[in-house]
């Protein structure tokens, strides 16, 4: 069965995710961090910073309500029992601390088939309150035996 | 907000060709269940041993975004912070598995307008499970 890429171009409404300083220090516990800027609210302001600092990889914590309807979306039509996730980008801005409210708004940018694979492209975009972009993201996930 | 974090750059100055500090952690076998409860990622396929058999998995398998997080972690501590970290790219191939140590090797492929590219893998037992990683690491922080 050949992709179906009339979802190409949609767009889904902008989620707000409010940055909590528990949620920072528990991602980073579970990813390894000891730096307390991640950590210590005391270590994060002796440097400079208003609360903790989220770790870059962190945007996969605020983006996932806004990207997450798009790859469920049944248009997009993913088959999830053989999909896997190829790859994945980042591009962050200035860093993202608690407190902050991050907006994401997620896009679908390509879908195409290759060799028997659907290739699946989203893009997400998060913006701080400030209105600066704290991160640009591209997910592809690939679907065997289209 | 920059350069607040020196007191923990560990690197100094990056060259091209330099080998980034090797990251080396062994995930133990309830890694995968703190990161999809701090992720919110809980699929079965990293949680559930029984099911991940059933759908032809080994066993638990680690979550492609935790172990991206260790290729960052690798970028950061060598640059002295997460500020530095501004761009990152990964191919996800094989499948990373708890129990067994995951190192991630990065080098340094060139240095222009204080922004270090490095290009960087994460291997379990000798096999990749990240592959063409690259990193864009801000050096000149003034």
């Amino acid at each position: 069965m050949p992709v179906s890429t009339e979802a190409v171009g949609k767009t889904y409404p902008p989620v707000v995710y409010a940055v909590g300083r528990e949620k920072v220090r528990e991602y980073a516990a579970a990813t390894g961090e000891s730096n307390p800027v991640h950590l210590d609210p005391e270590g994060a302001r002796a440097a400079g910073y208003a609360d903790v600092v989220a770790p870059p990889m962190f945007a996969v914590v605020y983006s996932a309500p806004a990207i997450g309807p798009a790859i469920l979306d049944p248009e997009v039509g993913m088959n999830f029992a053989t999909m896997l996730h190829g790859g994945q980008e980042f591009e962050w801005g200035p860093v993202v601390v608690a407190g902050d409210e991050i907006t994401t708004a997620a896009t679908i940018k390509d879908i195409s088939e290759r060799g028997g694979m659907g290739f699946y492209v989203f893009e997400s975009t998060s913006t701080n309150q400030r209105g600066e972009t704290a991160c640009r993201a591209t997910w592809t996930n690939i679907v065997r035996g289209v | 907000m920059q350069g607040h974090v020196d007191e923990h750059r560990a690197g100094g100055v990056m060259r091209a060709g330099e080998q980034l500090p090797e990251l080396r952690v062994t995930p133990d076998k309830y890694l995968t269940v703190r990161y999809a409860g701090a992720s919110g990622d809980f699929n079965p396929i990293h949680i559930d041993e029984e099911f991940a058999k059933a759908v032809g998995l080994p066993g638990k398998i680690l979550h492609g975004l935790w172990t991206m997080a260790q290729v960052a972690r690798a970028q950061t501590e060598a640059a002295g912070g997460p500020e530095a970290l501004r761009r990152l790219s990964v191919q996800f191939r094989g499948m990373g598995v708890p129990e067994q140590e995951l190192v991630v090797r990065s080098t340094v492929r060139e240095v222009a307008d204080g922004v270090a590219t490095i290009d960087a893998v994460a291997e379990q037992s000798g096999k990749k499970i990240i592959r063409n990683a690259r990193a864009e690491v801000r050096i000149d922080r003034s």
